[in-house]
């Protein structure tokens, strides 16, 4: 096993593990939203599999990848409106409201993917950019200024989206929500309305993260190709705090764990394929067990909002 | 009419709306497939009531729905949220399994309740691990059990696959992942002969009463369904939450093993790839459709084992894929917790509210 691990394949790892951190940023960073709004959507992988199925057969059928990300948005809009519709509105119980949206949205790309494709079909997918000038640097080049532009778009989304939350108007306005919802309401704020909004914005993202698995990662659609990686997104944002930081650094993580099961079975290293796939969702469970105790979470979490009584 | 009787058929009647809401929804869907809803659900529905395979097959699925939705029930009561009931499954289809094939000269007597003990006991674990890793580091339940899905299924088919396999697998070089046949002194008795019905939809339906009993009539069920309506008020009382909370896992877990037990005893006689066959969700329906209720579970589960077999007869006959079924599934869910709103009546699912992460909240909630 001399020289296995030597800098090309350093590099195949490291570039595989960055690119591999784009679905668990995009869904994470959406349900951030979500959560800071006070909302818990358990939906995530149902959504992430409708955008899966849908950014893959836009771009079969337009035969542009962009037009496929444009649709699984719009896809993904409506499941978090969905979502919102039922949890906000109707306020009904989130956790299972949660798994009621997951097995629609399960069970409605299984049944559109037989009704319109039936088999295995590739599609010709979002391509590498290289960065000019910074992908030549030796080493780094190759692993950080390689990828697809969903890639690049997950990760300026951290400061972005840190921004949004943090430094402007509407996201003190999510915080609050997601806090203190009686008080946000009492200054004007509309609960109903950011929570509606969060949902959608995390809707469209989680789907983003299902279309970057089908036209940005493996050119076709098969079922359960989001791979429980929506659960695991939810468990970053608990993870990494509520904050986009602490989940880049959980999404990396998980990329890199993944990355490295995947070139266990690439190398042909004898393990058992089915022990070295467990490792993320051990590693998840392990995550979670040791956030115990040091975390904040939005203090109206989970709770519906009803003007009138206290949360 | 009492106001008992009353309420129970307002039920029913929200029940039956918000199934046929999802069946609208779902006809809105094979319409803009050019998919023709009307010929679909005639099959549907017609299938599994027409002869008697329609009405054995249909019970031959009600058994692993009652038995996963009797364990989903006990979790749900207690306020900790089960999905992982298809790990469950699998852990106590292939628990079974090894002790079935490894003890092939022992009578059926001993071996069969062995066979159940040690299935259940495995679902128990695996469920177990959910429960305590809630009750002590705060892990919320939906994650783990979703986690724990993925973990039993890919070490299932390890074991299917690997050491468990069919030696005549290997022989012929087939390599189909399954595991050696059972034993044929722990096969379950057929109730009809000629047809698949077995007699674990009897096992079923005294597990149902007994978990009643247990539920409504023993002081742990009731220590179990108060940490379930409030567990601050339930410590207050001097319950202990985290022991109550491990139990109800433990005990839903066993549960979903059994069905994995009655799966392998009563119709395949092995464990193969797809045992769990979607009961861990759909037992959460109808856990759900039957109001949470043990008993109300039973008709619940006949309706849903109807429906999945319904939907596999439209996928042969009018050639609709199955997986419309976990779409209308998916609806119904969204459907009856949407109805909660206009319900509000005691022991429906508003006790069940707010659980997420609330152990961590409570700690120090209120920063900004």
């Amino acid at each position: 096993m001399d020289g296995i691990i030597n800098s090309e394949i350093m590099i195949i790892i490291l570039a595989a593990g960055i690119r591999l951190a784009t679905p668990y940023l995009l869904a994470a960073l959406g349900e951030m939203f979500v959560q800071r709004s006070g909302v818990y959507n358990l939906g995530v992988e149902g959504i992430m599999m409708m955008g899966a199925f849908s950014g893959f057969y836009a771009t079969l059928q337009l035969g542009s990848p962009l037009l496929g990300i444009a649709v699984s948005l719009v896809v993904g809009a409506l499941m978090g409106l969905l979502m919102a519709l039922v949890s906000v509105t109707f306020k009904a119980e989130q956790g299972i409201s949660g798994i009621g949206l997951y097995m629609f949205g399960w069970g409605l790309s299984g049944l559109l993917f037989r009704l319109y494709v039936g088999g295995i079909t590739s599609v010709e997918g979002l391509k590498a950019v290289k960065v000019p000038l910074l992908s030549s640097i030796p080493f780094l080049g190759p692993v950080l200024f390689d990828h697809n532009g969903l890639v690049y778009t997950a990760f300026l989304l951290v400061p972005v989206t840190g921004f949004i939350l943090f430094k402007s108007s509407w996201g003190l306005n999510v915080r609050a929500v997601g806090n203190k919802p009686e008080a946000a309401d009492t200054l004007g704020v509309s609960v109903v309305l950011i929570r509606y909004q969060c949902l959608i914005v995390g809707g469209m993202l989680a789907a983003l993260a299902g279309a970057f698995l089908t036209i940005g990662q493996a050119n076709m659609y098969a079922d359960n190709i989001t791979a429980g990686r929506g659960f695991i997104a939810i468990a970053l944002v608990y993870f990494g705090r509520w904050s986009p930081w602490g989940i880049l650094l959980g999404s990396l993580l998980f990329s890199l764990a993944d990355s490295f099961q995947s070139m266990v079975q690439v190398l042909g290293i004898n393990f058992p394929y089915e022990l070295a796939v467990v490792l993320p969702y051990m590693v998840t469970i392990i995550a979670l067990a040791i956030s115990y105790g040091r975390v904040w979470a939005p203090a109206a979490l989970g709770k519906p909002f009803q003007r009138g009584t206290r949360g | 009419m009492n106001t008992k009787f009353r309420q129970v058929l307002k039920q029913v009647l929200v029940l039956l709306a918000a199934l046929a809401g999802a069946l609208l929804v779902g006809a809105l869907f094979l319409l803009l497939a050019k998919s023709d809803p009307i010929k679909a659900y005639t099959v549907m529905f017609s299938g599994p009531v027409n002869d008697k395979y329609g009405i054995t097959e249909t019970l031959v699925r009600t058994a692993p729905l009652l038995l996963v939705g009797l364990g989903i029930v006990i979790s749900f009561r207690s306020g900790i949220i089960n999905i992982g009931a298809e790990g469950q499954i699998l852990a106590g289809a292939i628990g079974a399994t090894a002790v079935g094939t490894s003890l092939p000269d022992m009578p059926g007597v001993i071996l069969l309740p062995l066979v159940f003990l040690v299935g259940g006991l495995c679902g128990a674990i695996w469920g177990g691990i959910a429960g305590w890793l809630k009750a002590h580091l705060s892990v919320n339940e939906i994650l783990s059990t979703v986690m724990l899905n993925q973990i039993a299924f890919q070490l299932y088919m390890f074991l299917i696959r690997g050491p468990l396999i069919d030696p005549q697998e290997v022989s012929y070089g087939t390599g189909v992942p399954q595991t050696a046949i059972i034993p044929a002194q722990i096969w379950l008795s057929k109730l009809i002969p000629g047809t698949r019905l077995h007699s674990g939809i009897i096992f079923a339906l005294i597990l149902a009463v007994l978990v009643y009993i247990f539920l409504w009539r023993t002081s742990i069920g009731y220590r179990m369904r108060a940490v379930g309506a409030g567990p601050e008020a339930a410590r207050y009382a001097g319950i202990r939450v985290e022991w109550y909370l491990v139990l109800a896992m433990a005990l839903a877990g066993g549960m979903a093993g059994l069905a994995g037990v009655v799966e392998v005893t009563g119709v395949h006689h092995r464990s193969l790839e797809g045992l769990s066959a979607g009961y861990g969700f759909s037992g959460i329906v109808a856990a759900l459709f039957g109001r949470l209720h043990p008993l109300g579970t039973i008709p619940a589960a006949i309706l849903f084992g109807a429906l999945l077999l319904g939907a596999e007869m439209m996928q042969r006959a009018v050639n609709i894929p199955a997986a419309m079924i976990m779409v209308i599934q998916g609806l119904v869910v969204l459907f009856v917790v949407s109805s909660d709103h206009f319900q509000r009546n005691p022991g429906s699912l508003a006790q069940l509210k707010a659980k997420v992460f609330r152990g961590n909240v409570d700690k120090e909630g209120g920063e900004l």
